[in-house]
């Protein structure tokens, strides 16, 4: 008699009209390499990384509700995170092994998602005729590819315009965050880009933050119900928190710091571009 | 009541399938679907032409051997009923009326909406089950199981295996079928000996055949039996302990 | 019928509770190095054939399993509802072996065979154990330990369930132990593969001759030993609670072969179906038997009354089940309570739209206990229900009919349950089985089981360790060819067909004009001579006026429909001269001629306590009767009263 323990991969006999699709590796790989083979082991990764990024999220929205409180705060609150770890560390040495653990997390959730999409593709052939009526896909969970790229391609956006400066040109100061945000976020074009974004962002969010617990496996008729209410804060709250900084800025309640001027503070001239004025 | 049916026909695996339309009076309500159909079936025969092939058998819901998408939804507009018993009745008189086969790469169309579902037995065979030999179980009572529990596994285990989740999933996904299978044998105790290496087999096998869960839950909708996704949930969180725990097993033999 | 042949049924020698353990020990064993070269066949995959065939892989022959459904799952074991009887006395109310015994061979009207029976019960117990031991979830008490209920009127709580699914859940049992055996290479599959013929050399079962359902192919598969385990043939009757695919083909064309066809009269009807509803419907869907612990039955005193059952007062009902027999009132047996429903329904008083029915009210249930009780007990089957009449039972009383839903009959088969054919053994519902001329509640499931996991994989061992060093025969010798060639021709000629009927009208119009209506719940002599009549004229049409349009090799469900259905107009007309021929009531064979003063079940012990064993002679309708004469030490013939 052959083995008749459970035994990986498809059974050798030939029958009938269907044959695989896709080929597991015969050989066991290592522990979280072997898990990162499979579809299954993917959604795992790609819910660990998503609630790596959910944290950034949420971290970020709550920081930068110190813009409220003023330019001073606000800048305070940026050199802080630089200075994470304190005199012990490097300057931004944290920071830097933060944003190097959320580049990773980022590139295995979009690596895992193209490679799914690839995968459910090719599961899929050819489509139905009918027109469909889906019963509990929702809005959010069917645009998940769509919303993904709209916040991927708005990330490299943010990163050009308020880390590098790409867009702000001579009227980007490195180290005058608020002014930097604040005259950025000034213009109705990139508050609307900001705006829709964080839209696309909160419809990621919504499946997204329901959809981790049963990918991970976090399933318990005690808390399934709070699953759904907790995603639906969750991304609420992100929604109305980013959202409220293109707004307020639009609307004039957060404008830019015309009192002081960094230039000047450091002997400079005054210019018209260290005193952000935008006549 | 007058119905129109448009209907897939495709004479072979091979063979390219295209919409065919047929119009059905003198329907009754309280025919079945497939009754329905067996009456345009005896028409087009005694026309001269080749009747639909579907596949059907108990006729009551539980064999599993029927399923068609019916107006884009599989079994039809009926929640928790599988085609046989789907009534006219839930349609109207006038309707148009789309019949589909089930469409995924691991179910190809044999004939007409026919499909072949033999994945389906490839994902039992690769584990599951509970290895008990002919007479070597012990006395019945001799295990007890918690009410709870048993109910829990005999929710996962109503599964007829139509195939309605693969079909309603977007991606083409058997997580429903597999982790139901995986939650009635993994929950007892009797199948704790090979929960594991059940787990990682029958998972890793269901992904050679068919796509991945993007957790729409369009599969429970789709059921028949109305079973639950927290059993995808379950068959996640055992999948990724057990290539922990099976590797470790391996270490002990060694 | 002037020679009548007389059979043996082997049944071993010894006190009644010893037989099976002495055989046991009596027959001979394969060593287990050789069991891997003996090849067996296993056609069907319900509860008896894939128990058989994962028990046989088991042990470590080389089994060949064919199902003519895409998978294993999908045999028509899978719709029983109720349950699985078996003699565990977990509930200490009185239980035992010989108790079972006792009710299976007096259920069964004393036409069934003592041994088989007490083995059955006697194994019953394994049944339960091997079950929960494969993971089969039966229903528990909060205490971690089985449940029971009493079932079918029986009064002792011996029936282990799973839900309303045990069927389904006792055969996805025995298809995960068949899968293991195919991964494990002991047993290969060939499923969407009908058997068409059985090949029998030199005086013994050689192998079978199979058409790919998928491609058209007839191909051949020889081995030491077959076994059919192919099902009951209630689909005769066109209308039945059986899956529509359901056929006599494997067994008729092994009865073809000279395996003998037993008491194929013997069929049961279940009396709480669906009535049908209109001239297109395709099947009866039954309702579990528990219902008439609580529904009353009741029909119009006046058969002309139209009011809705609500506008009907108690005065104007008549609740003919509780009038006649006070004592078990509601809770007859099935046979009963089906001819009882059938006298209202003849004489007119039947209810509903085709007034082919009866009322069954759980009104007063609902008043008694309240309809939240009603809802914990039937709620499923109460949804079942509307789901298919759109009627809500809760306010409107069910419409119940019977319907055919087992069939006692089936091939002869002796205590091995080898046919008289050496090497091929028949299993389950497929044989003459061990429920005599009735088969009682949840006793079905425990047959198909106990052949295939605990009686099967030791008596063929028996005749295997007979045949070592035997090759099988060679699927090119002629014996195969020839019969290979034969289903070729039927094929063609059943697509060179061009009448002017449907094979499915046709189909209707003999199970339901002539076998229903003539051999039913009742049958009389004039009926059965018109009905062999109707059937031969219906076989000269089906041969002459069906139409099959489709004409491919491939996936054809008309053809395979219409080899089905010539093998079940040969069929009809045996069961209506077993039927003719057997000049008594009992169980499932009603005789209108044979009935007692109260309308009851006449049994004639002296001229027919026998199995009635048909062997085809080369032409339908002349088989040639063989006896196998019943004897009853232990369990006292008596006539069943439930007055």
């Amino acid at each position: 008699m052959a083995t008749t323990t459970p035994a990986r991969g498809s059974s050798t006999s030939a029958r009938g009209l269907v044959r695989p699709t896709f080929k597991q590796p015969s050989k066991r790989l290592p522990y979280p390499i072997g898990l990162y083979q499979t579809a299954v082991g993917k959604k795992w990764v790609m819910g660990v990384t998503g609630i790596m990024m959910m944290g950034f999220v949420l971290v970020h929205m709550i920081g930068n509700l110190h813009m409220y409180e003023g330019p001073a705060e606000y800048n305070e609150y940026a050199e802080a995170l630089r200075n994470l770890g304190g005199a012990l560390i490097p300057h931004e040495g944290v920071l830097w092994v933060l944003r190097l653990g959320l580049i990773t997390a980022a590139a295995l959730h979009i690596h895992s998602a193209a490679t799914l999409t690839i995968m459910n593709r090719r599961s899929r052939p050819q489509g139905y005729q009918a027109p469909r009526d889906y019963s509990a896909a929702n809005f959010a969970s069917r645009t998940m590819r769509a919303t993904g790229i709209i916040v991927l391609l708005f990330i490299i956006f943010h990163l050009l315009d308020l880390t590098w400066g790409v867009f702000l040109g001579d009227d980007y100061i490195k180290g005058d965050v608020y002014n930097n945000v604040t005259r950025s976020l000034s213009s109705a074009p990139v508050a609307i880009v900001y705006m829709l974004a964080n839209i696309a962002l909160a419809v990621h969010l919504f499946h997204g933050a329901w959809s981790l617990f049963q990918s991970l496996g976090w399933n318990s008729p005690q808390f399934n119900q709070a699953r759904r209410v907790f995603a639906t804060a969750f991304a609420g709250l992100i929604l109305v928190g980013n959202l409220s900084f293109p707004i307020m800025n639009l609307a004039g309640v957060v404008s830019q710091d015309t009192r002081t001027t960094p230039c000047a503070a450091e002997g400079g001239e005054e210019t018209d571009i260290c005193l952000g004025v935008n006549e | 009541m007058r119905i129109t049916l448009k209907v897939w026909r495709q004479d072979g695996p091979t063979s390219p399938g295209s919409f065919e339309t047929y119009d059905v009076p003198g329907v009754s309500p309280d025919m079945s679907f497939l009754e329905m159909l067996d009456v345009v079936n005896d028409r087009l025969t005694l026309d001269g032409k080749r009747p639909i092939v579907f596949e059907h058998d108990c006729r009551e819901g539980i064999c599993g051997s029927c399923g068609m998408i019916i107006n884009g939804v599989p079994h039809g507009p009926e929640k928790g009923t599988a085609t046989c018993q789907l009534h006219m009745r839930k349609f109207h008189d006038g309707d148009q009326i789309v019949v589909e086969p089930w469409r995924a790469a691991a179910f190809p169309v044999i004939r007409d909406v026919a499909v072949d579902r033999s994945a389906f037995d490839r994902i039992i065979e690769a584990g599951g089950y509970i290895s008990t030999p002919t007479g070597a179980a012990p006395d019945a009572n001799l295990t007890l199981i918690p009410k709870p529990v048993a109910d829990a596994a005999m929710d996962a285990a109503a599964c007829i295996g139509c195939g309605a989740c693969v079909a309603a999933c977007p991606n083409s996904a058997a997580q429903l079928f597999t982790s139901a299978k995986l939650a009635h044998l993994n929950l007892l105790p009797q199948g704790q000996a090979e929960r594991w290496a059940r787990t990682e087999a029958m998972v890793e096998t269901m992904e050679e055949f068919f796509g991945s869960c993007t957790n729409h839950g369009e599969c429970r909708e789709a059921c028949p039996k109305e079973i639950s996704i927290d059993f995808i949930a379950m068959m996640n969180r055992d999948y990724v302990k057990a290539k922990r725990k099976n590797r470790k097993l391996l270490s002990q033999i060694r | 019928m002037s020679d009548i042949g007389y059979l043996d049924g082997k049944v071993p020698t010894g006190p009644i509770d010893e037989k099976w353990t002495s055989h046991k020990f009596n027959m001979k064993l394969v060593n287990p190095a050789n069991k891997r070269r003996y090849e067996v066949i296993v056609v069907g995959t319900g509860l008896a054939g894939a128990s058989a065939a994962a028990s046989l892989g088991e042990l470590g022959y080389n089994v060949k399993v064919f199902t003519f459904h895409d998978s294993p799952r999908r045999a028509h074991s899978i719709a029983a509802q109720g349950g699985i009887n078996a003699a565990k006395n977990y509930k200490n109310d009185g239980d035992s072996v010989y108790r079972l015994f006792y009710d299976t061979v007096k259920g069964g009207d004393f036409r069934a065979r003592e041994g088989n029976v007490y083995r059955l019960a006697e194994v019953s117990v394994d049944i339960i154990d091997q079950c929960a031991g494969q993971g089969v979830p039966f229903a528990r008490e909060y205490s971690g330990l089985l449940d029971n209920r009493s079932f079918g009127g029986a009064q002792v709580s011996r029936t282990f369930y799973a839900r309303g699914q045990t069927g389904q859940q006792l055969l996805l049992g025995a298809y995960q132990a068949l899968a293991r055996q195919i991964r494990a290479g002991s047993c290969t599959l060939y499923n969407r593969t009908e058997m068409l013929d059985l090949v029998v050399k030199d005086g013994a079962a050689r192998g079978i001759v199979v058409r790919d359902l998928m491609t058209g192919e007839v191909t051949s598969h020889s081995a030491h030993a077959v076994v059919l385990a192919t099902g009951g043939y209630g689909n005769v009757f066109y209308l039945s609670t059986n899956a529509k695919g359901s056929n006599t083909t494997a067994t008729w064309r092994a009865h073809k072969r000279g395996a003998l066809y037993a008491n194929p009269c013997y069929t049961q009807i279940h009396p709480t179906c669906i009535p049908a509803s209109d001239d297109f419907q395709s099947k009866l869907t039954l309702m579990s038997e528990s219902l008439r612990n609580d529904g009353r039955i009741w029909v119009p005193k006046n058969p002309a009354d139209t009011r809705s059952p609500d506008q009907i007062p108690e005065a104007d009902r008549d609740y003919y089940l509780e009038r006649r027999y006070p004592a078990f009132g509601n809770l007859v047996p099935r046979d009963v309570a089906s001819r009882n429903a059938k006298t209202q329904v003849d004489e007119g008083r039947g209810i509903g739209p085709l007034k082919n029915g009866v009322y069954l009210d759980f009104g007063d249930a609902i008043n008694r206990v309240g309809a939240q009780v009603i809802k914990e007990r039937y709620d499923n089957l109460f949804e079942m229900y509307e789901r298919i009449t759109d009627e809500d039972p809760y306010k409107v009383p069910m419409r119940i009919y019977p319907a055919v839903h087992y069939t006692m009959g089936g091939l002869w088969v002796d205590y091995n349950l080898m046919s008289n054919i050496p090497g091929l053994y028949v299993l389950g519902e497929a044989n003459f089985s061990d429920h005599g001329a009735n088969r009682l509640g949840a006793s079905a499931l425990m047959q198909g089981l106990a052949d295939g996991y605990f009686v099967l994989p030791y008596t063929i061992g028996d005749y295997l360790a007979g045949m070592l060093g035997e090759k099988p025969l060679d699927t090119s010798d002629p014996a195969f060819k020839q019969s290979e060639a034969e289903i070729s021709d039927q094929v063609k000629r059943l697509l060179s067909l061009r009448g002017k009927q449907t094979v499915d009208q046709l189909y209707r119009k003999m199970g339901v004009d002539v076998v229903w209506a003539k051999c039913g719940m009742a049958r009389n002599e004039q009926g059965l001579k018109e009905a062999i009549s109707d059937i031969r004229a219906i076989r000269d049409e089906f041969w002459s006026d069906i139409n099959i349009t489709d004409q491919s090799q491939t996936m054809n469900q008309s053809l395979e429909k219409a080899m089905r259905v010539s093998d079940f107009i040969d069929l009809a007309e045996l069961m209506c001269k077993d039927a003719l021929h057997r000049e008594e009531s009992c169980g499932g064979h009603f005789r209108e001629e044979y009935q007692t003063p109260d309308g009851e079940a006449l049994r004639n012990d002296d001229q027919f306590a026998y199995v009635g064993a048909w062997e085809w002679t080369g032409e339908s309708g002349q088989q040639k009767l063989h006896k196998e004469e019943l004897a009853f030490e232990y369990v006292k013939l008596a006539q069943r009263s439930y007055k």
